[in-house]
Formats: structure tokens, sequence, C-alpha cells
């Protein structure tokens, strides 16, 4: 399939109250064409709570459930349990949450609903910080990042690795994802979708984010491709416990022919503190999670 | 058809689920609810109860299920205590805005530190603002009548609001009792199949649950968020009436009746009464009778509902009482008993008001006799002599 297969129906509408060059809407509207009309979201306290709009209207197309910030894997099993009591077999349950909403205050009732093989879609977009509440840090924080509770000094600790936390769990279906690649991102999510009644799937969107990471609204694409391309975020699949790199992300196996990460940081103004000394921490992280990958590919 | 048995409060419970043929249960074990959803376990797992168990890996995710369930059609079922529903306490919140009728099985338990497993009633009296109906059971038979009660008057169009159903730990919970059992005919005859106001799995016609309301009405909303609440309030209201009229028909249907809003006993010709929630209000009409074979004119108040608070109730047997024993197995600390500051609030209004004592007592589960609760109402009578009320708000039986 081409871009220009993507299906045509839109469920994320106009009106909606994204930010310009928003990476989570952009990824939301890719997901909801892989997923169609029989979806319903779940959605915590983030981005997408503010985004969707204001009652009585709704800027997204298929049913939504908002839920407080820790609580969506409990909530979409509660979804799912009455689907069943009910006998409805058509119906994707999706919970659509952010890092913090992920990572940190809800990876409990995450954990339980994926050690539960609740029969959902869980995806995190990952905008690397609290972006709803003003720029915090969150566990999925990038070292270095200056946010506004790590306002002069940047984070001192690395990003948490959330899609190997899932990993762990030994759920069907563990994917990383960016909107720089509709492509990738909208079978992966098409993949999930196949896979329904195995138990709970897992789907980490990289989800670039123009005010928080401070850069021109024009570049998200730029860097959403800029973190594949230094291999700071890397994309792939776990698919019944087998671990495939993705398309787009294949040649950077290769040291080589990955771009230094200044190229991502330096555009932006979240890393404008670093020193050179931090960059080369950040290399030898980016370096260190290739090994790593090599290491599972040689496994295979 | 009904059949006799003799089990524990909890399992009374547990009975009262399944005959509300209740679709989704969500709950997270805590000492003293365990055997309520241990014997929910059994039953589906025998294939007895026909319901989604979600075995959650905690009390918030529990509530946070069964919301879910809620809006997506289900009647949800949960039970906790203590440490469990204080847990809950954020979801207890969005569980009543978001108008889903959930009925809980509370198995009151005092909150640590220090540990302690017994009962009191500060767990469920610090979820009164929750927007959660609350009933407090005094035997196994009114646990499960209530929770049959409850899921008629929370699945109510006019209603449409959570209920928590108290009960005191291990005096009830862990005691056994003759308990007449419902079958699920008879019950559903009185408590029809749940009809939910919106699904949110209807995809054809999808609607957005939750989403920012203004202060004000603004663009499209001819409401601002101060509306949706004051439909809450008025919810609870309602329930008044619904909580009435549904223990009404349950006496006619089953011949049981255990108070609506209060249950008065012998208050009619009564110079004091004593006001008690769950288990104590039993005891205290045993005292009332002790008494009253002495020529005491003493009556008895059982609570059976904290919200919607009884006040019109409360008025109507207060204004002919010279005084009111409160006894709150509770304390607000920094002030007293919390039924009592909720009494005296509804009796601010009377011209002519009875006296009230306040005893704090049976805290963590300290034993309340029969003698205990007789020198309580005796104290009463000393100062309707006297004149003198020296402390508003007394510990009993404080070792000292």
């Amino acid at each position: 399939m081409t871009i220009l297969g993507l299906p045509e129906e839109e469920y994320v509408m106009s009106g909606n109250a994204a930010c310009p060059g928003c990476g989570a809407i952009l990824s939301l509207r890719h997901v909801l064409k892989a997923l169609g009309k029989k979806t319903v979201l779940v959605i915590p306290a983030c981005c997408t709570a503010v985004i969707q709009g204001l009652y009585p209207r709704s800027g997204i197309g298929v049913p939504v459930l908002n839920m407080a910030f820790e609580a969506t894997g409990a909530a979409a099993s509660g979804v799912v349990a009455a689907l069943k009591a009910r006998g409805k077999k058509d119906i994707t349950v999706v919970g659509w949450a952010g890092d913090g909403g992920t990572a940190d205050i809800g990876i409990q009732a995450l954990s339980g609903a994926a050690e539960r093989k609740t029969d959902f879609i869980y995806i995190c977009y990952d905008n690397e910080a609290y972006m709803n509440t003003g720029i915090q840090r969150s566990g999925a924080t990038p070292y270095g990042a200056i946010t506004t509770t790590t306002p002069i000094l940047g984070k001192k600790e690395h990003k948490k690795d959330m899609p190997m936390i899932m990993a762990a769990h030994h759920i069907p279906y563990v994917a990383t994802a960016t909107p720089g690649y509709p492509k990738d991102l909208y079978e992966k999510v098409r993949r999930a979708k196949e896979m329904k009644g195995e138990g709970t799937r897992y789907i980490h969107i990289l989800s670039p984010c123009p005010p928080g990471w401070r850069y021109d609204s024009k570049l998200t694409i730029k860097m959403s491709k800029l973190a594949v391309e230094t291999g700071l975020w890397i994309l792939y699949e776990i698919d019944h416990g087998k671990f495939k790199l993705s398309g787009p992300s294949k040649r950077f196996l290769d040291p080589s022919k990955r771009k230094p990460v200044e190229e991502y940081l330096k555009l932006q103004g979240r890393f404008r503190g670093l020193t050179d000394k931090d960059i080369e921490e950040i290399q030898r992280w980016v370096d260190e999670n290739w090994k790593n990958i090599a290491k599972m590919i040689e496994t295979e | 058809m009904s059949k006799i048995i003799i089990t524990t409060g909890n399992y009374s419970a547990a009975y009262a689920a399944k005959a509300a043929k209740v679709d989704v249960v969500a709950a997270y074990p805590i000492t003293p609810q365990t055997s309520i959803i241990e014997k929910i376990s059994e039953f589906i797992e025998r294939g007895e109860m026909k319901a989604e168990y979600i075995r959650v890996e905690s009390e918030h995710s529990a509530m946070a299920a069964c919301i879910g369930a809620s809006v997506a059609g289900a009647r949800a079922f949960t039970a906790t205590s203590a440490h469990g529903l204080t847990l809950m306490h954020e979801m207890l919140h969005w569980a009543s805005a978001t108008r889903a009728p959930i009925v809980m099985a509370v198995v009151n338990r005092a909150m640590g530190p220090p540990w302690n497993i017994w009962s009191d009633h500060v767990d469920s009296l610090s979820q009164r603002d929750t927007g959660w109906m609350q009933f407090y059971a005094e035997s196994n038979q009114e646990i499960f009548d209530t929770i049959i009660q409850a899921y008629r008057v929370a699945e109510d169009p006019e209603v449409k609001m959570p209920a928590m159903i108290c009960s005191d730990a291990f005096i009830l919970s862990h005691t056994s009792q003759p308990l007449e059992v419902l079958s699920e005919e008879e019950v559903e005859d009185f408590l029809p199949p749940y009809e939910p106001p919106f699904d949110i799995t209807d995809v054809d016609h999808p609607v957005t649950h939750g989403n920012i309301v203004w202060p004000e009405p603004r663009g499209d909303a001819s409401v601002g968020y101060m509306e949706f609440r004051y439909l809450m309030h008025q919810a609870l209201l309602n329930a008044k009436r619904k909580i009435k009229e549904v223990t009404k028909e349950f006496e006619k249907k089953f011949g049981r009746n255990h108070g609506d809003l209060i249950e008065k006993y012998k208050v009619d010709d009564a110079e004091v009464a004593i006001v008690s929630m769950g288990a104590l209000a039993a005891q205290a009409k045993y005292v009332v009778d002790l008494m009253r074979e002495e020529g005491y004119r003493v009556g008895a108040i059982k609570l059976r509902v904290f919200r919607p608070f009884p006040d019109e109730e409360i008025r109507e047997v207060a204004k002919r009482l010279k005084a009111l024993v409160v006894a709150d197995r509770n304390i607000s600390y920094g002030y007293k008993g919390i039924s009592a500051t909720e009494i005296e609030s509804a009796l601010y209004q009377l011209e002519k008001r009875p006296i009230i004592l306040n005893f704090i007592m049976g805290i963590g589960g300290r034993d309340v006799k029969p003698e205990d609760q007789r020198k309580m109402i005796e104290a009463a009578f000393n100062i309707i002599e006297t004149g003198q009320l020296e402390k508003e708000a007394e510990w009993y039986g404080l070792v000292r």
C-alpha cells in the first residue's frame, strides 16, 4: 500500500483544538483511519482531552469516554467486559493516552489490563513531557531536555523504555511508530486491530510537539523523521514475541548510516542547555540502545 | 423460589449481586470485604452466575472498570473496605458525575495507621460529598435486600446515581444470621434488566462523555458546569422520594421493611431517642425494649440512609423529643461525630429543639455493649432533669 491508499474517511474532524503542527492529532488521524468506525476511545487527562473540543461538540468522529488520568487501562477493561457480557463482538476498544498517563501515573492500570489479557489496543502518543499542563518533566522526557520542572539544568535521566516494559508482559503485539511515517503507523494499527481477541496490543508513537519541544510548527514531520534517522527513535514491532525492525529503521542498524544526534537536538529549544558532554552522553545512549537491538536480532 | 439459609453478611452481599444478575464485577481484595468477592468468584467459576469478573490490580481500577462497564451498558458491582474505599475516592466522584448507577458493598473498617481491621464508619463517611447514596445496614438480610433496592433506585431515570451499602466489619461481615435469598426470577420482577440512558459503544450514534464544559454556558452549550452539578444534586433529592417508593414496593412484594431513609422505633411517645447507624441500630432497639420495661420513655432512630440526608424525617421525629442521643461510630477530628453535626444542622431551623448528646464510641471496633448504650440514654434523662449539658460531644469508654 502507498500513502495514497489510506482510507479517505476522516474521524478527526475540523474544528478540533490541536496546536498547529501537533504530532498527536496527526497520529490520531492515521490511527482512526486504520481502526474505522467501530471503535470506542478511552482518553484520560492529556492533550487530546482538550483537543477533542468543548461540550456539546466533539472533534472526534467515534465515541469517546473521558477518564481520570491514571485509569485508562482499567476503564477500558470495564468497557471490554461490558461488551463481552452483552455479546457485542465487533467493536475495538482503544486506550489513547499521553506519556504521563502511560509511563507514569497510568502504568499500574495499564500493566494490570495487559496482564489480564484485556482485549484492547493501548496507544501511547508520546510527546515526551506533561504538555497539556505546560511542559513538565515526565518519565518519558529525554535526557537533557529543559521542561518547566527541569527549567535550568534539564532532565538528568534518560527516557523510560515503555515499549519494552510492555513487551515484558508477553502481550501479542508491541510496536513503535511516529507520524513522519504514516504508512508504517497505519499498518501497525491495522495489525493490532486484526489481533482482536488475542489480548492487549500496545503501540507507542513518538509524537513531536512544537510548543513543548520548542521548534517551528512546520517542522513536525522533519522532527519525526530526524528522530528515526539519528536512531534516537527506533521503529520496530514485536509480533507474538518475534522482534522485527520496521522498514524506515532497518538501515540504521548500521551505525555509519545514522545521522549524529546533534542534528535532531540542535533544532529544538528544549535542548538549548546541552553541553558537548551531554550530547556525547545522548549519542552514547543511542548507540547502546542499538547494540541491544542488534543483540535481539541476533538471538532471533 | 426463595430459600432461607444461615450465612454471613459478606455472603449475603454476594448472594444479592447474584440475585441482581449483575453483568460486570470488578474488585480487589481487602480485609474484611474479601469473602464477598471470593463467593462471587465461586458463583462465576461454578457457572451459577453469568457475569464478567475483572480481577483488577487496585480499588482505583475496580471503580474505573465499573464506570467503563456501566457506560457501556452493563450493570456493575464492586465491594471494598477502608483503604480500598479511600483509594477509590477520585473515581467515586467520577462515577457519580458519570451518572453511572453502580452499586457497591462497603464493609466498614477503621483507617490505618495503626493497622486495624475492625469496624468504624470513618471510611465511608469520608466519602460523604462524592455524590454516592449511602445506606447503612443493621442485619445480613438488610444487606441483601438493600443491594436489590439500591439498584432499583440507582437505575431510576430520575436518579441515575451510584449507591454504597455499608455494613460493619465482622459484626455483620463474618457473623452468620438467617437470610432469605430471593431467587433471580423473584428479583427480576422487582428489578428489571438495566437500560442505560446512553451507550458509549453505540458506534452508529457516537457520543463523547465527559469533555470540557465551561463555567458559563458558552458557544453551542446551553448549560455550564454548574448546571451539571445541580442535576446531580437534584438527582439525589429525587432519590429520597424513590427510596421511599421502592422500600414500600419491596415490602408489598417480599414482606420486609427495614425503614426507608430512617427507621423509627417506639419514638411516638418518647422523650429521648438514640440515633445510630449500622449494627448498633439493631442493638439500640433491644436496649429500648429493656428500658421501656422499666418505664423509660425512650425510642430509637436508625439512620438508614446518610446520603441523601433525611433532614425532614429527622426533624419530624425530633421536634417531639426532649433529648437526642447521637451515637457516632466515627469522628470528624477537631469537631465531633459526623452524624451529630448533620443532625444538628437539620434541626437548626426548628423553633423548639431537643438537647443533643453526642457520643463518639466503638471506634476501630471497640465493643459497645447494650449497657453502654443504656448509660448514654440515662445520661440524656439526667440532663433533661438537671438541664445541664456539660459536653456537647463525649468520647465514650475512653481509657484515660
